[in-house]
């Protein structure tokens, strides 16, 4: 089957001497027809620069890239015509209402002016911003901006969506409410390039991760295929006392799949398992039946920093950009 | 042509969101006008007196109202600048540029809705200048031919403004890069004085800024001179409407092309 989305060997470089950034360095990425591809990276990975560069807004330095066989670069009109982006900010018209903001993209696709908002009305009843539809976009919440901003991606029925960061600042709810209506849409057949910072998100809708990293994919597989080398699931229990860790560790042995990894100085003793709630179940029993004093004691499902600390042996956070979003990853996805 | 044709289209919804913007954020409309207003009541009342008739043979109020006509509407192009960087922080033009529409439209669409904030400002001005006692003493033909020239060239600059936004890409730093450069431009020229009574170089600076060909030659199509008193013998006053359909001209000759090749590279950060 021919691949909707195909890039090789991107390259992006920002500035230049001393202060120059290699956004993109080399980066391959295939999104076969029909199926959702998840591009998972942290904060400055270069997930807005690929988009980007797909969606014909950024010539790249070096490498090609096609959309439906139609080369981003040499016939950026034509790929434009195939494709449906909402970008990592909403952008949507504050001063407009959600009918008018639709109504003005697809006259801008040439719809016709009846065709046009006929098809915003639809939109408004499918994202369930009907009741809004009369309001200006100024008194919407951010999850109600993000939909009419993916509404507006969608006005001319593209057969090929690119959506980045989706629900990067959502509240959990809306994040749900996001999730579902994603995943009607890829129900229908659309081709989806989605980018997230949540492991749990690319899990959630991704056919296929890629995982990005200084601007090149240094994993790529299914879901599973990700947290089979992460290790998948892991209990950590956090000790009272640090002389104690060693008790732990032993009390815990045999219980997981892989050896208990130990930090000092936190007094967390982490043990890759499989099994869920039975194991952590277990995993009391056997620390009380020790003897330890345990402050703290959960099950952790893996987030993109455990992908990471597995990939490249580091941690997400970047000193250079370590903004709230990384850290944000843990709360949502731990 | 049906590119042509979408071209229009795509400008026409393009300057149809624009207004809608206007007429629903009334601050804007306020300051667009209240400006001109309190702009021709200072000069009117505060300078009036102490600037005279000087040598122009018109009353003061009646000199004044064409330079701030002038003055008005070439400060009015720099929403230009600020809107697009606006839009540009916004991801708005992200957005339009991942449509398949004219890469021109926004523009297009941006620069003729500035045109129309132009025209409501100078309606204002206009009927402020009648309160304090100026007059169309020529013709309705001629006064029209003011009005349109006025428009012009400030449509004109607007095009600067538009690369200047595009390339700035922060509406505040655009609206005071735009104050820096169009307070000289508009106050060195015949604007509020004669330029006759300014230093050397800055005289001959009056005497070629187009500012100064722009308001002359509205108020020669107003009729607010004095034939008793021409103008400064230089070519550029001799003939102002001339020249500043001349300066119209080169500045959407060289600035179009430019603001639309930048607008075709550029994107949010
Ligand atoms: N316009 C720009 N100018 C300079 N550097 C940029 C620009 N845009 C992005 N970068 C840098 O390029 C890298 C990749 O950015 P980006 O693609 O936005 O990453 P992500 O979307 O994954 O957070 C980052 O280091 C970022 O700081
Ligand atoms: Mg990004």
């Amino acid at each position: 089957m021919v691949d909707a989305v195909e890039a090789e060997g991107l390259v992006k470089v920002y500035g230049s001497g001393e202060g120059e950034v290699r956004a993109l360095d080399g980066l391959d990425l295939r999104v076969a027809e029909g199926t959702v591809v998840g591009l998972l990276g942290p904060n400055g990975a270069g997930k807005t620069t690929t988009i980007k560069v797909l969606t014909t807004l950024l010539v790249p330095d070096a490498g090609s890239a096609r959309v439906r066989g139609t080369d981003v670069l040499r016939d950026p009109g034509g790929v434009r015509s195939t494709i449906g982006v909402s970008g990592q900010y909403a952008a949507v018209d504050e001063y407009l209402t959600g009918f008018e903001n639709l109504d003005m993209v697809g006259r801008l696709y040439h719809l016709g002016s009846g065709a046009a908002k006929e098809r915003a009305r639809e939109l408004l009843e499918q994202f369930d911003l009907a009741d809004a539809a009369d309001r200006q976009v100024k008194g919407y919440s951010g999850g109600m901006r993000r939909r009419l901003d993916l509404a507006g991606a969608l006005v001319a029925r593209p057969p090929v969506l690119f959506l980045d960061e989706p629900t990067t600042g959502l509240d959990p709810r809306s994040r749900l409410g996001m999730w579902k209506v994603i995943d009607d849409l890829v129900k229908g057949g659309t081709t989806l390039l989605l980018t997230t910072q949540y492991l749990e998100e690319a899990d959630q809708l991704a056919d296929r991760i890629a995982v990005i990293d200084h601007g090149r994919v240094i994993a790529e597989g299914t879901a599973d295929d990700l947290k089979e080398q992460v290790g998948g699931e892991r209990v950590e229990v956090v000790v009272e006392d640090a002389a104690s860790l060693g008790s732990a560790r032993e009390a815990l042995a045999g219980l997981g799949r892989g050896e208990a990894v130990v930090d000092e100085r936190s007094r967390r003793l982490t043990v890759p398992v499989s099994g869920g709630a039975s194991v952590l179940v277990e995993a009391v029993r056997r620390l009380d039946d020790a003897g330890v004093g345990v402050s703290d004691l959960g099950l952790r499902r893996p987030t993109l920093d455990d992908v990471f600390l597995t990939l490249t042996g580091r941690a997400t956070e970047e000193p250079d950009d370590s903004d709230g979003a990384t850290r944000e990853t843990q709360e949502v996805a731990g | 042509m049906t590119s042509l044709a979408h071209t229009a289209a795509d400008a026409v919804t393009v300057t149809r969101r624009n207004l809608i913007k206007i007429r629903r954020v009334p601050d804007l409309l306020v300051f667009t006008t209240l400006q001109p207003i309190m702009f021709v009541l200072l000069f009117a009342y505060v300078f009036g007196g102490a600037i005279g008739e000087q040598n122009t043979g018109i009353d003061y109020k009646e000199f004044l109202i064409a330079g701030i006509f002038a003055q008005t509407v070439v400060f009015g192009s720099t929403f230009t600048g600020f809107s697009l960087a606006e839009d540009l922080q916004k991801g708005f033009i992200d957005r339009f540029r991942t449509l398949p529409m004219s890469p021109a439209a926004v523009l297009l669409g941006r620069t003729a809705s500035d045109v129309v904030n132009n025209l409501i400002s100078l309606l204002v001005m206009g009927l402020s200048g009648l309160v304090v006692g100026w007059r169309i003493r020529s013709n309705p033909l001629d006064a029209l031919g003011g009005f349109l020239l006025l428009l012009l060239f400030a449509y004109a600059v607007s095009w600067i403004m538009a690369l200047v936004g595009l390339l700035v890409r922060t509406p505040e730093v655009v609206n005071n890069a735009a104050f820096i450069v169009i307070f000289p431009l508009t106050f060195i020229a015949n604007t509020f004085v004669s330029p006759e009574t300014l230093p050397g170089p800055l005289r001959t600076f009056a005497y070629w800024n187009p500012v100064s060909s722009v308001t002359q030659a509205a108020r020669e199509l107003f009729g607010n001179t004095n034939p008793q008193f021409p103008p400064p013998d230089v070519w550029p006053l001799q003939h102002p409407v001339v020249y500043s359909l001349l300066w119209s001209a080169a500045v959407l000759l060289v600035f179009v092309p430019l603001s639309v090749r930048q607008y075709q590279r550029t994107t949010s950060r």
